[in-house]
């Protein structure tokens, strides 16, 4: 199954992939990652592996999306 | 999009080791940045061409000033708006480079304003990607040419208006006025539908310069949260509702298929052909140094040559400097043109020095040489104590006033009148300064004559003088 993977300090919390995601299965945190601040996480199941976080995020490393693998 | 994992692309630096400080992992751009999401398609597009390793980004001043942090490609960091005339000559010496020259509206619409429109209308074959976040981001949310009518700025605290700051600037448009552009497109990063079309376009300007089609640029509105006072989420709603309204999306010029590969000019150097041309073939004579037979405060002198314009002021600094080489010192002529050429004083300042030269500026020079009154009277402060003024007494009715300097009088204009030519007067001069120094020997100053002349029929006038300065000297003593 596709899912996505946001690496928790290299997000800025932004909020973008949140705004873009179509399956709406990304989420803010409560948490304070290293930068200090609430980064995203994936919730767990529901990604198309669409892509659209990806090329949202301003952060060259702070998401992967695995389209196919499970 | 056929790759199973979208991570990182490999057109970034893995760890950013050139980025000062302990995170060497992250960009220094604030959240919701468009630069970073445009930075991604490029290094994408990048890695995807396999042509990182022959890459040459400039960044500009602004924001993206770090781009050379980050970009796996050979960097250059430019001057303030200057990207497309480094771009040029980058390109047109490694034609086999790919050049790209990333600027903001600040960067490339105001103070590069110029510098891009040359670029394009030269059709260099560069590839431009101009982030229009319609602000200054870096230096904290300044108007800039982008800014729409109306927005708020630290510049426009009541908004940009019409009567005060002119409409903004639609780039694209403009440039798609000129004939040489190849390709031209205005893209936005917003939602996805749109960040694609961007992606698109990033990667089809690249592709036009590695096809060797010309010039290409993509214009890309991008949100600056922070200059804003927005969320990201928010500027990008900004772009979509504002931003797009009058700064109209779409491709303003596609000669792609015309045009036919371009090829740059041919720039076969070959050392023996240039040094032929610059007649640097013949190897000038040497002589020997002569520092340490001289009186101390001759020694490593700092000139200022002032006149009128006319009185071959600047040919007299260049032949001090241009014979100072032929006894191996180290030597700087720097000429002040200016208005000063038109009746008031024009001068050069020269150094000749055994060590170093900091600086080719003279302030407080150890000679000056005065061919008119306006010079003696402006320079006569700065030279130093114990220094040595040689002053043209047939041009200037007073003797310096200072009594802590050598004052030496050369009626170097009549002089010169006698030889047959009024143009002399500076040699004159030189004749009675290496007499007077013995810094530079009448071999080494007849040499340099014989380099620096190019109408060789007036050598022989300009040696005649040359001595008659000597002779005035010796006569002194
Ligand atoms: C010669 C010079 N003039 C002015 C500045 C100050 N300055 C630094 S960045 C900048 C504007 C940057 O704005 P923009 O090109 O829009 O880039 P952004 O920061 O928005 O990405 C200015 C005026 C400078 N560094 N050098
Ligand atoms: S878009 Fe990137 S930086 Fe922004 S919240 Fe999502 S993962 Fe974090
Ligand atoms: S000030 Fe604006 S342009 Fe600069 S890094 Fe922040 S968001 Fe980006």
């Amino acid at each position: 199954m596709p899912r996505m993977e946001v690496f928790i300090d290299h997000c800025k919390g932004c909020e973008l992939c949140v705004d873009v995601c179509p399956a709406g299965v990304i989420e803010m945190v409560e948490e304070i990652n290293k930068l200090g601040y609430h980064p995203a996480k994936y919730k767990g199941e529901g990604c198309t592996g669409c892509g659209f976080c990806f090329y949202a995020c301003p952060e060259p490393d702070a998401i992967t999306v695995y389209k196919k693998e499970d | 999009m056929a790759k199973d994992i979208l991570e990182k692309p490999k057109g970034f630096h893995d760890v950013y080791f050139y980025k000062p400080g302990d995170d060497k992992e992250n960009t220094h751009y604030c959240p919701g940045c468009g630069h970073g999401t445009a930075h991604k398609l490029i290094a994408e597009a990048l890695e995807d061409f396999g042509v990182a390793d022959r890459t040459i980004m400039i960044s500009p001043v602004g924001c993206s000033v770090f781009v050379y942090y980050y970009f796996a490609t050979g960097n250059i960091q430019a001057a303030h708006g200057r990207a497309p005339a480094v771009g040029t000559g980058l390109k047109r010496a490694n034609p086999d480079s790919i050049v790209i020259s990333y600027q903001g509206d600040g960067d490339l619409g105001a103070i590069g304003g110029n510098n891009i429109l040359q670029a394009a209308n030269r059709g260099e074959n560069i590839t431009v990607f101009f982030i229009n976040n319609a602000i200054y981001g870096m230096t904290g949310g300044q108007m800039a040419p982008t800014t729409l009518l109306g927005q708020k700025t630290m510049t426009t605290p009541y908004g940009r208006s019409i009567q005060n700051e002119g409409y903004p600037i639609k780039i694209c448009e403009l440039l798609a006025s000129l004939e040489s552009p190849t390709y031209l497109e205005r893209v936005a990063i917003t939602d996805t539908k749109h960040i694609m079309k961007a992606r698109l376009a990033i990667r089809k300007a690249i592709k036009t310069q590695i096809d060797n089609k010309g010039f290409s640029l993509v214009e890309i509105l991008s949100p600056c949260p922070t200059g804003w006072r927005m969320t990201p989420v928010d500027a990008k709603k900004w772009i979509t509702e504002k931003m797009m309204d009058y700064f109209k999306l779409g491709v303003f010029k596609d000669l792609t298929k015309e045009r036919k590969p371009y090829s740059p000019p041919k720039m076969n150097l070959n050392l023996d052909e240039v040094e032929e041309k610059l007649g640097l073939k013949e190897k000038p004579p040497t002589f020997p140094s002569t520092m340490s037979d001289i009186k101390e405060q001759y020694r490593n002198p700092r000139i200022k040559v002032a006149g009128f314009g006319g009185q071959g002021v600047l040919m007299l600094g260049n032949l001090l400097a241009e014979t100072g080489m032929l006894h191996d010192y180290n030597v700087s002529w720097l000429p002040s043109y200016g208005p000063e050429m038109r009746g008031g004083t024009a001068n050069c300042q020269v150094h000749i020095d055994e060590g170093q030269i900091g600086s080719p500026v003279v302030t407080d020079s150890t000679v000056l040489v005065a061919m008119n009154k306006p010079s003696l009277d402006k320079f006569e402060p700065d030279v130093v104590p114990g220094g040595l003024i040689l002053y043209n007494t047939s041009m200037i009715d007073r003797k310096p006033e200072r009594t802590d300097v050598e004052a030496i009088p050369v009626p170097a204009t009549e002089m010169a009148d006698e030889i047959g030519s009024l143009r002399v007067a500076n040699m004159i001069m030189i004749g009675a300064y290496l007499q007077k120094t013995g810094i530079l020997t009448k071999d080494s100053i007849f040499a340099a004559l014989d380099i620096a002349i190019k109408h060789k029929q007036f050598i022989p006038m300009n040696r005649q003088a040359i001595e008659a300065g000597i002779e005035h000297v010796k006569n002194m003593d």
